[in-house]
């Protein structure tokens, strides 16, 4: 379904205008999914504004700010399917099951994020609009 | 033969190997260094053990004999190694002498092995050894017995530098490692290259991302409390990314070793080693 609205989507390199469920995203639901380590993930690969997270991923840009860079729809498109932007990205696909191989039994046909959980996320680092309060990179 | 694991007298350390090359750290750092004032390309280049990357306190744990829970399981190998088994009544030392005899084996594993036409990592070696010479059942892939035999015989190679097999057959079987290497996998789509190639050195959450070089199993990793092999570790990345892992002993983790051997060529064995 999802593959298909990506597929029919003309050259969308930069955003998704549809929200994928009715219900508005919560922000503050948001931040608990990016917030959790082992919920979202993003924190393996992204630092963001969570002080109480000790250990947090060097491997990506930081979240902070990211609400200033970037609009509604094109941070959706990111989580859904950052390969829609870039075919080589690192960032698991977060809605999306097209193209995944050995998928370990306990996952297989589920999403990393249910629709919702998107929105969620989507809303939250909509207010991230602050610059990333400088810090020891590595 | 029997008293290979005796420590010797006075609490120098066990006479279990050859003594370990002490320049060796020194030697690496001094190639990376000579890499980066270089720049060149082909220059030394530029890999590390995990060893390299660990606190110091686990780089003593590892170093000191006495101190590594590896040389634990290398001295319930001996016992094994000792010990007549199997319909044959025959212990490994009968055929092969002392465990010093299996001095590089280990350095250039896997290896080809004829009879049954397939790619076979020590594990499996030793278990064919079992049902062939000693008439006895192959012990588990992961069992205590399997991985105190291994780590006997990895041990014996400790400080030689990786030579992998140069069985003509052993090619195909590690251009199907270095394929499976590159293959994103898994729920979170991510190939063992992206992390071990393109984001070593990284930080993801914790943990310091390796070059995953296989120099040092068996291994003892303090989050398993135990010993563990090579197909465990895999087993946990794979997992990792919430991909279905491949079977203890495949086909699939025999090549993937033989093409992270051949990736390691030339750096030096250290297994048992110890990893966080
Ligand atoms: C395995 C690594 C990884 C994980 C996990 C990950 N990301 Fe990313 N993310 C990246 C990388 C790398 C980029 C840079 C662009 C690219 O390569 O796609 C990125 C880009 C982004 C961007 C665009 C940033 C910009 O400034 O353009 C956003 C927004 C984002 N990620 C949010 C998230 C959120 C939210 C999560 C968790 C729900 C997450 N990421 C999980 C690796 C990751
Ligand atoms: C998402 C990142 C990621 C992926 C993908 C991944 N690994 Fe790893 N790997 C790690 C991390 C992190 C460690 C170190 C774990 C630790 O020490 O806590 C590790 C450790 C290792 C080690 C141990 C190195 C040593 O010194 O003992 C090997 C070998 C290895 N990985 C091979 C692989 C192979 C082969 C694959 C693919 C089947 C793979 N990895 C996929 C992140 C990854």
């Amino acid at each position: 379904m999802l593959a298909a609205a990506l597929a029919a989507a003309p050259a969308l390199g930069q955003g998704l205008e549809e929200p994928l469920t009715a219900v508005p995203g919560d922000p503050v639901a948001g931040a608990a999914i990016v917030g959790e380590p082992t919920r979202g993930l993003c924190l393996l690969c992204h630092a963001g504004p969570f002080p109480d997270v000790p250990f947090q991923g060097t491997l990506a840009p930081p979240l902070d700010g990211v609400g200033a860079r970037l609009s509604v729809p094109e941070l959706r498109l990111r989580i859904v399917d950052s390969r829609q932007v870039n075919s080589a990205s690192i960032m698991p696909p977060y809605h999306s099951l097209v193209g995944l191989t050995r998928v370990g039994e306990r996952w297989q046909g589920d999403t990393i994020l249910s629709a919702q959980e998107v929105e969620d996320v989507v809303a939250f680092l909509a207010t991230l609009t602050d610059p990333p309060i400088p810090e020891e990179t590595e | 033969m029997a008293g290979q694991v005796e420590r010797a007298e006075g609490g120098a350390a066990p006479r279990l190997r050859p003594p370990r090359d002490i320049c060796r750290k020194a030697r690496w750092s001094g190639a990376v260094v000579a890499a980066v004032l270089a720049g060149a390309a082909g220059a030394q280049d530029g890999r590390v053990s995990t060893y390299e990357q660990m606190a110091p306190e686990l780089r003593a744990m590892q170093d000191d004999d006495f101190s590594n829970p590896g040389l634990l399981w290398a001295q319930t190998g001996e016992e094994l190694w000792a010990e007549p088994s199997g319909a044959d009544e025959v212990a490994c030392a009968e055929c092969h002498g002392a465990a010093e005899e299996m001095a590089g084996v280990a350095a250039h594993y896997p290896d080809w092995d004829e009879e049954s036409g397939q790619a076979v990592d020590l594990a499996a070696r030793i278990n064919l050894c079992r049902q062939r010479h000693q008439g006895a059942e192959p012990l588990e892939r992961g069992s205590e017995a399997l991985l105190a035999l291994t780590t006997l015989v990895a041990l014996q190679s400790r400080g030689q530098p990786i030579a992998p097999s140069e069985a003509p057959q052993m090619e195909a079987v590690r251009g199907q490692g270095e394929a499976l290497y590159s293959t994103r996998m898994g729920q979170l789509n991510l190939a063992c290259a992206t992390c071990h190639d393109d984001l070593a050195g990284g930080r993801l959450l914790a943990a310091e991302i390796p070059q995953a070089h296989p120099t040092g199993y068996p291994q003892y990793r303090l989050e398993w409390q135990e010993m563990g092999d090579l197909d465990r570790r895999l087993r946990n990345c794979m997992v990792g990314v919430r991909a279905e892992p491949f079977a203890a002993g495949s086909q699939e983790f025999v090549a993937l070793e033989a093409y992270l051997k051949a990736r390691a060529v030339g750096m030096e064995m250290e297994a048992p080693a110890i990893r966080p």
